[in-house]
């Protein structure tokens, strides 16, 4: 039904998809965390750093995440002569920077549902002998899944859809970094491809929506179980 | 000994409180709502920091600004009943009971609080599916297995109705007679501070204006723009002494005479506080006779308040020369003038038993009815 090429491309995807996805969630949260509930110096700079692949041009990030992250890049060098691990040409690549497109989106849903969370429940927690980590735990952390749910399934759908960054950083290398979007784009770039092209469209949209549905099914049912009606 | 002075500047006042309460019985914090009851109480929870001054429990320091303690409120093992239950939606009603238990501990024991409370048949349930009265009965129980040495309880009954506060009630007292755990208790309802309270402490603009028994306070006239004017009257403290099942009377006897009473169902010798409104005194010169009212009890004026409007209130003892039983009652001016009522002046104290429902009636610790 699917061509080789196909497959190699949503395994691809999904592979990134998932691994950016993993790694950013955690960063992502204790962001939501800071930002949700500290008061600091520099908060709004912070803020907006965060905010900020959400705005940039996303060629703008690949080219930062190049720089930065490349072999002979002021982290991507130390990360390769140390541990002899590299970003460069690679899915892993094209994992960081899906998360860092994606690391906005998860922010802002996480940080609304941390922000909606009745903090008077957690003062009650620790009345009853609770201590911060427990009370994140048992009760901020799971009144808070429904919106962590959602940022994470976001974060998915954007990440399988990433392109720019991830063109200018990793390149467009078949069965590396030619992800969905890349894929597509080779195949608008030759003529007579139309078909093709129309094909992977479709499954990005299909990819897209389950992605979409799922999210909003699953916090659904996570909202009524954590309100205490199932 | 609780020992509280602490300090807090807020957005709507200054909260300068100090008082010191014993490690036994209900400490009510009485006041207006912003007179800082709450403020209070969360400071002692360490939910809110005092910009200066100590707080000390049963001896240990878990406040004092001037050495740096503050200790966490996980750490102060107090259980804290909050105004609107905050039970964890998404924890059954037995999860919301065991999250604060602590194996091991001399707490009682998850059976004797489900059966304290009454609360059994709502273990499987969630807290969404659960009424006003039932939520809270939850919440105490989830305090009490805490084990704390001190229960807090914000206002427990300001969100439920008439009903359900009847139910509530009686879970107090046995804390208090059964446990024998020290509670603190803030609100702004005279009838539940007059059957539950010990010590009143009554909170005014950030301060506390007094502190003493409820029948002391309540009977003070300069503390009745706190307390009530409205609502102003006497607490006196009783002894049920006697059943009369041909009519459905009770007695209740204090120094210096026995008030019949409709009938309560409680054993003999049970000490009892009732408040007596000023409004519902009536005053006689001699004995009256001819009337229905069957209370009467002879004393002598002992202060005359300074008049508002047509109305004057007249503070009386009737108890005797050792014990002496104050009550207010509150006449006209015309009625003061005709019946020349001043200080020194015997008088007979009215009161109708109609008047006294079961808002009237409060328990109190029975040691200290050893007195009676």
């Amino acid at each position: 039904m699917l061509t080789p090429l196909e497959i190699e491309a949503l395994q691809l995807s999904l592979l990134v998809g998932v691994v950016s996805i993993v790694f950013a969630l955690p960063v992502a949260l204790a962001c939501a965390w800071l930002l949700a509930r500290r008061d600091f110096w520099g908060k709004s700079l912070f803020d907006g750093i965060v905010h900020l692949p959400l705005v940039l041009p996303p060629v703008a990030v690949g080219f930062a995440l190049l720089v930065l992250f490349g072999r002979n890049g002021i982290v991507g060098a130390f990360l390769y002569k140390t541990f002899g691990f590299t970003f460069a040409f690679n899915w892993k690549g094209a994992a960081l920077a899906s998360a860092v497109m994606a690391f906005p989106l998860m922010v802002r849903a996480m940080r609304l549902s941390l922000e909606a969370i009745d903090q008077r429940l957690e003062a009650a927690a620790r009345s009853l002998g609770a201590g911060r980590w427990r009370v994140f735990a048992t009760i901020s952390l799971p009144l808070a899944a429904p919106g962590i749910l959602t940022g994470a399934i976001l974060g998915f759908a954007r990440s399988v859809g990433e392109f720019g960054a991830t063109i200018t950083f990793v390149s467009n290398i078949p069965g590396q970094t030619r992800t969905l979007p890349v894929a597509l784009y080779t195949l608008t770039q030759i003529p007579g491809s139309d078909g093709p092209a129309w094909r992977l469209a479709g499954l990005s949209l299909a990819l897209a929506l389950a992605a979409l549905i799922a999210s909003e099914m699953l916090a659904r049912r996570l909202g009524r179980r954590l309100r205490g009606l199932d | 000994m609780i020992e509280i002075a602490i300090e807090k500047r807020l957005a709507s006042f200054t909260l300068d409180a100090r008082l010191e309460a014993p490690d036994s019985g209900i400490t009510a914090l009485f006041g207006r709502s912003g007179a800082g009851k709450t403020t209070v109480i969360n400071a002692l929870a360490g939910l809110l920091r005092p910009d200066r001054g100590r707080i000390a429990i049963g001896g240990e320091t878990v406040f004092d600004s001037a050495r740096g303690i503050d200790l966490p409120p996980e750490r102060r093992r107090l259980g804290y009943v909050f105004q609107e239950g905050r039970l964890f939606p998404h924890y059954s009603v037995r999860g919301n009971l065991l999250y604060g238990a602590k194996r091991g501990e001399t707490g009682p024991s998850f059976d004797a609080v489900v059966d304290l409370l009454g609360i059994k048949p709502l273990l499987a349930r969630r807290p969404a599916d659960l009424s006003g009265g039932e939520k809270q009965r939850v919440a105490i129980g989830r305090a009490l297995l805490a084990s704390p040495r001190l229960l807090l309880m914000d206002e427990p009954l300001a969100s439920l109705d008439a009903p359900r506060k009847g139910e509530i009630l009686p879970f107090i007292e046995r804390l208090r007679d059964e446990l024998r755990l020290p509670v603190f208790y803030v609100s702004h309802e005279m009838d539940e501070i007059i059957r539950l309270a010990d010590l009143l402490v009554i909170l005014d603009d950030g301060k506390v204006a007094a502190s003493g028994s409820v029948e002391e306070l309540t009977s003070r006239l300069d503390l009745w723009p706190l307390t009530g004017r409205h609502e102003a009257g006497s607490v006196v403290r009783t002894t049920l002494r006697g059943h009369d099942t041909t009519f459905g009377l009770s007695e209740l006897a204090f120094p210096g005479g026995r008030l019949r009473v409709t009938r309560l169902a409680l054993p003999l010798g049970t000490p009892i506080r009732v408040r007596i409104r000023a409004r519902d005194v009536v005053l006689a010169t001699e004995r009256p006779a001819h009337l229905s009212i069957r209370n009467a009890f002879a004393g002598k004026v002992v202060e005359v308040a300074v008049p508002r409007g047509p109305l004057i209130d007249l503070k009386l003892d009737i108890g005797t020369p050792e014990q002496p039983v104050m009550l207010w009652a509150r006449v006209t001016q015309r009625a003061l003038q005709e019946l020349q009522l001043a200080p020194g002046k015997p008088v007979f104290a009215l009161v109708k038993t109609v008047a006294l429902d079961r808002h009237s009636y409060g328990r109190f610790a029975s040691g200290e009815a050893e007195a009676l």
